[in-house]
């Protein structure tokens, strides 16, 4: 079967076409939408919303979602704030300028029509969210207030404290609780996801698994969303919730979905380090520090040993400052990010492990004085000192990149639909809008704008052209699910091995963070794909997972979701070595310029690459989407 | 540093439990609670024991995911923080920890230290929601909103909905979590609207749960991990008074 | 079905009193209410007590006027009567639901916030119960020692005055009466600063304040109330 990637991009200049899709498209009569049954997996701010909106249409809607409340996905944790290009603060923004800054922030291996549809609907969702009862900061004269972020230009990121990605998923899960209520979503807490079924070439259902009760059940529908998040915990450590996992959607990648740009992974530059191997997981520290801080370390290795304060100023590297003076500590994630990697790699790393880079207040405290710091920051410097146990007001905070976001997902086209009928995927699960690189407080808006404007419509259209008949789960392809995902289970149960699931998961990440990490080469690359199946051998063989299926068993779940890291890993890196150019996350050492910037190679790689699952231990089989730019010209990125 | 454990193991909803001790060796002041017991947890899959249950996530104090009773403190000692934001440099070398699932009927334990706090979800359906449907919501900008309101509503958002201040309750009251939603809605114009019917429906299914009732004493917000205070109960109980003879007068 | 869930229906005055007495607020608002109204007889019962040090037929003639008003004296007794049945009604009932919501308590240690006040809420009640049935059927009714209601004074009405110097005289009267007030004043301490709160009438800025209110007039009503029976006790009033 040969698959032909078949974007549907609608015709016409690019901010038309949005437009024109929806004057187009086929609606279903609404007396017949609760006639068609849709899946929803995920609640975060793209399922939550997802399922509402199809709620509220009159769509019969089943959630799935493993936490134990909707309310608990990890859109909850993001700080920083929602993008919107409503050009309050009549500071020259508009939609295509949050276009064109998307589009170059991704590095220019995003599509062109996905993202500006993002930007026309991103203003919507502001309006949205207020009226659910956001509470967003506010100016004095009761306006809502913006800010600048990420080193935008304008000032057009909505913001609730440092608690943004939680009130709007709480505003999510609220109008997802009042279509519980009504009737028309049927909600499903504390169940995993393990399998799409497809019959006769559409996705028709899926196989969960009860956390609670064990029971591995079908459940059909007449279409499948997934809207569970990204792949970050490949790196074991990651700014991800423990929870988080590629189950999902690598399972729908073994079913057939394509699986496109795995290896464009985002860096968070301000993250605490890591303090020992019991470490289970990294905690982001805003971004915003980096405003008042300076990033330094020893200018000699065999200063790394002492104290902060006993290394005078001569003995210092303020490296982002010398080596990019306009930015200075300002430069980009992924620039900071990989700057910090290489001090480190160089020896020259503070705080345990030498894997640590100070971010120092002290110019700013004795320019501004504490309490003005503490007032900007108060809460973060308590936050740090509550994990590290070091008062950052007298000694410089030690920061590290950690594993943050992750750009690439299940292809989909304009319609957010995979290359399987019947299968969408939105949010952070697929991979449209953010090209190589995703710029800061966007995440959120492109969880919002699927969940709440875009899917609900798209996926009309799928119903609407008749191929939606459900089947039952009475039908051969459920029942044939069925027995795959028992067996599997207790083969797992059955292996009684002498080591720990964390123990491979840590192995593994480690291997990823070394190999396949901020930066990235062809022999580490080829080292990595040498080894992976090596430790996913021995986890069939080795791993210890103790417990029975028909009880909650958490090591069982964590069991099956190391078992997809460590397929899936294997993906990542391929990716990752076909791709011999530097773009956004993606860095290989071999493409960078004289400056060590990133090096685009446009000419060879100017396309998404969706790779098909051929089997475990098979080379899977690379498909290209070009990129066509109609719109924008590409251009080096440069932040000297 | 070393320390005992006394765990509550129970298999299920329908068994029994009781207290199990363990040993935690070689533990690190640096590691998180969670982490503490994650290692405790490789050491049993070890030597063959199954592993504690117990709920977690996020790991950055926000998802509201994790639980557990510490030394009778919901969230242990310290305030203002999550069991996972809890560090073992706030223990001593030699410490006995007791560590129990929240206790609430409303609550029942599931397997371990992991409780079933759905009835939340349905106190939430009863009517913690602006009934505004995706699209036709005006500007954003229409409606001004004094910034002491909009600041005051956060406060009342800020709450996870872990459950703490149930588990603190002697009376297993869920009056701060039902009285937090109630005030974030109706300190906002747009939550006005709906007020009557929602405190109404939300109290109502409060009562449905099993949960007990509030004897003002302040367990709930002292437990609270992001502080949410008793101002929004006594706000509560005026809403309600309100909202009956609203709906009688009517 | 989907109307029914986001609307409200609407309800009698009876339906209203009933809807109060099955919620769990409502129930506190009964327990506010007529909290309130048993302090306020407190308070006024102190203010008639202490009439005893003024002039020596004072406090007799205060209680026979009193008495000359049947309609308000029997309005005021079977309105506390009702308002002590429902506030001990619910009382009963709400600690009967909090016990079957929280059946487990923790092995790890205490609750977190907690006073003496509210932790013997339940006891000192149910004492001050007991007292005040003792009480009545002491200074009221006759049955302790029914001559105690005999005495009159020199201008022929119930010499209270007398009864109440005969009654103290006792001292294991006198002692069961300071512990039955001490522990009034307890339950008050945490019961006058809860009617604000389940009224909806506390705040952050009110709360030290109404607590600081609170026990000042414990200790007003437990010295007010004291003073009489240590002064018989003491013989500085014969």
């Amino acid at each position: 079967m040969s698959i032909k990637l078949d974007s549907k991009i609608p015709s016409g200049s690019v901010g038309s076409k949005w437009t024109k899709y929806r004057q187009e498209m086929k609606l279903v009569n609404p007396a017949n939408k609760r006639k068609f049954t849709v899946i929803v997996v995920g609640t975060g701010l793209a399922g939550a919303s997802a399922a509402a909106t199809l709620g509220e249409l009159g769509y019969n809607v089943k959630a799935f979602c493993f936490q134990d409340s909707p309310r608990r996905a990890h859109s909850i944790a993001a700080q920083g704030g929602i993008n919107a290009a409503k050009n309050y603060r009549n500071d020259g923004d508009s939609v295509y300028r949050l276009f064109y800054d998307t589009i170059k922030g991704g590095d220019f291996r995003a599509r062109e029509a996905n993202v500006h549809r993002l930007a026309e609907v991103s203003v919507s969702i502001i309006d949205q969210c207020v009226a659910q009862g956001v509470p967003f900061a506010r100016e004095y004269g009761g306006l809502l207030d913006n800010r600048s972020f990420g080193g935008a230009q304008v000032s057009r990121t909505f913001y609730a404290r440092g608690q943004t990605g939680q009130q709007l998923l709480i505003g999510a899960y609220q109008a997802l609780e009042r279509q519980i209520h009504l009737g028309t979503v049927e909600m499903h807490p504390r169940t995993e996801m393990l399998d799409v079924v497809m019959v006769d070439g559409h996705a028709k259902g899926i196989i969960t698994r009860d956390l609670v009760t064990g029971k591995i059940e079908a459940h059909a529908g007449n279409a499948v969303v997934l809207a569970t998040g990204g792949y970050g915990n490949v790196f074991y450590l990651s700014t991800n919730a423990k929870g988080c996992n590629v189950t999902a959607t690598w399972r729908a990648h073994k079913k057939g979905a394509l699986f496109a740009n795995p290896c464009y992974t985002q860096i968070h530059p301000t993250c605490i380090p890591v303090s020992g191997d019991h470490q289970s997981k990294l905690t982001l520290m805003s971004e915003s520090l980096r405003n008042d801080g300076r990033v330094w370390v020893p200018k000699q290795a065999k200063d790394c040993g002492k104290t902060a304060s006993s290394i005078s100023d001569s003995d210092r590297d303020y490296y982002l400052e010398r080596k990019y003076p306009s930015y200075g500590n300002l430069a980009p994630r992924d620039i900071a990010s990989r700057a910090a990697k290489q001090v480190c790699d160089e020896g020259r790393g503070v705080g345990p492990g030498g894997r640590g880079v100070y971010l120092d207040f002290s110019a700013s405290i004795n320019r501004l004085g504490e309490d003005k710091i503490r007032e900007r920051y108060g809460n973060l410097f308590d936050m740090y000192e509550r994990i590290t146990g070091e008062n950052a007001y007298q000694q410089p905070m030690r920061i590290y990149p950690a594993i943050h976001y992750t750009m690439g997902g299940l292809w989909v086209d304009y319609e957010l639909m995979s290359n399987l009928p019947g299968l969408f995927v939105i949010g952070e699960a697929n991979f449209s809008d953010h090209g190589a690189n995703r710029l800061g407080a966007s995440a959120l808006m492109q969880g919002l704008a699927d969940g709440y404007f875009v899917l609900p419509q798209t996926i009309g259209g799928y119903f609407a052209s008749g191929k939606g008949g459900a089947p039952s789960t009475d039908h051969d392809e459920f029942k044939k699910a069925l027995s795959e995902i028992q067996t599997k289970t207790s083969k797992l149960l059955s292996i009684k091995g002498k080591r720990t699931v964390t123990d491979f998961h840590r192995e593994l990440g480690k291997l990823m963070w070394d190999n396949v990490g901020m930066g990235r080469t062809q022999a580490s690359l080829k080292q990595a794909l040498e080894r992976i199946p090596q430790i996913r051998n021995e986890f069939w063989e080795n791993v210890n997972v103790l417990g029975g299926n028909d009880e909650l068993n958490p090591a069982l779940e964590y069991a099956g979701r190391v078992a997809d890291f460590l397929e899936f890993a294997e993906l990542l890196t391929y990716d990752a070595l076909q791709r011999e150019e530097s773009c956004g996350g993606h860095f290989r050492e071999e493409y960078q310029t004289e400056d060590g910037e990133a090096l685009r190679q446009d000419d060879k790689y100017a396309y998404v690459a969706a790779w098909e699952f051929k089997g475990v231990d098979q080379f899977p089989e690379l498909h290209k989407e070009s990129l066509v730019y109609e719109e924008v010209h590409m251009t080096q990125r440069s932040y000297k | 540093m070393n320390l005992t454990l006394r765990v509550w193991r129970q298999k299920n909803s329908i068994t029994s439990g009781q207290f199990v001790e363990y040993a935690a060796k070689d533990i690190s002041p640096d590691m998180s609670f969670l982490e503490m017991l994650d290692v405790v947890n490789e050491g049993l899959i070890l030597s063959g024991e199954e592993q504690i249950a117990f709920d977690h996530d996020c790991r950055e104090g926000i998802c509201g995911m994790c639980s557990l009773v510490i030394n009778g403190k919901p969230h242990g000692a310290l305030p203002a923080t999550t069991t996972c934001q809890l560090h073992m440099r706030f223990f001593k070398d030699g410490d006995t920890i007791t560590i129990e699932p929240w206790r609430a009927s409303a609550f029942p334990v599931i397997k371990d230290l992991v409780v079933d706090r759905t009835a939340f979800d349905r106190i939430i359906q009863s009517g913690g929601y602006v009934s505004v449907s995706t699209g036709g919501a005006p500007d954003g900008n229409a409606i001004p909103i004094p910034k002491e309101d909009a600041d005051k509503a956060f406060d009342a958002a800020a709450c996870i909905g872990c459950g703490a201040c149930v588990a603190a309750c002697k009376n297993a009251s869920a009056m701060l979590f039902v009285s937090a939603k109630v005030s974030h809605l109706s300190l906002l114009p747009q939550g006005k609207v709906e007020e009557t019917r929602r405190v109404l429906n939300m109290i109502g299914q409060m009562d449905a749960e099993g949960f007990g009732n509030c004897t003002n004493i302040g367990s709930c917000e002292a437990a609270c991990p992001k502080e949410i205070s008793l101002d929004n109960i006594a706000r509560m109980n005026r809403l309600y008074a309100k909202a009956l003879l609203k709906n009688k007068l009517s | 079905m989907a109307a029914s869930a986001e609307s409200l229906q609407r309800i009698s005055a009876a339906g209203l009193m009933l809807q109060l007495w099955r919620s769990s607020l409502g129930k506190k608002y009964v327990m506010a209410i007529t909290g309130l109204m048993l302090f306020g007889f407190v308070v006024v019962h102190m203010i008639g007590n202490l009439q005893f040090f003024g002039d020596a037929t004072l406090i007799n003639e205060y209680a026979e006027s009193l008495k000359s008003k049947p309609p308000i004296l029997w309005g005021a007794r079977f309105g506390l009567l009702a308002a002590a049945m429902l506030h001990i009604t619910a009382a009963i009932q709400l600690a009967h639901s909090n016990r079957r919501a929280r059946p487990v308590g923790y092995d790890g240690g205490k609750v977190v916030a907690s006073t003496l006040a509210n932790r013997t809420i339940i006891v000192s009640g149910l004492t001050v119960f007991a007292f005040i049935v003792f009480h009545l059927a002491h200074f009221t009714i006759g049955w302790v020692n029914a001559d105690l209601l005999k005495l009159t004074d020199a201008a022929g009405h119930h010499d209270v005055r007398g009864m109440m110097i005969a009654g103290f005289s006792n001292p294991l009267v006198s002692i069961f009466y300071v512990v039955s007030v001490g522990l009034l004043c307890l339950h008050l301490s945490h019961g006058v600063a809860s009617i604000f709160q389940s009224l909806g009438l506390r705040s952050k800025k009110t709360e030290a304040n109404l607590k600081k209110l609170a026990l000042v007039a414990a200790i007003i009503l437990f010295f007010g109330f004291c003073a009489i029976p240590i002064a018989v006790m003491a013989d500085l009033i014969k």
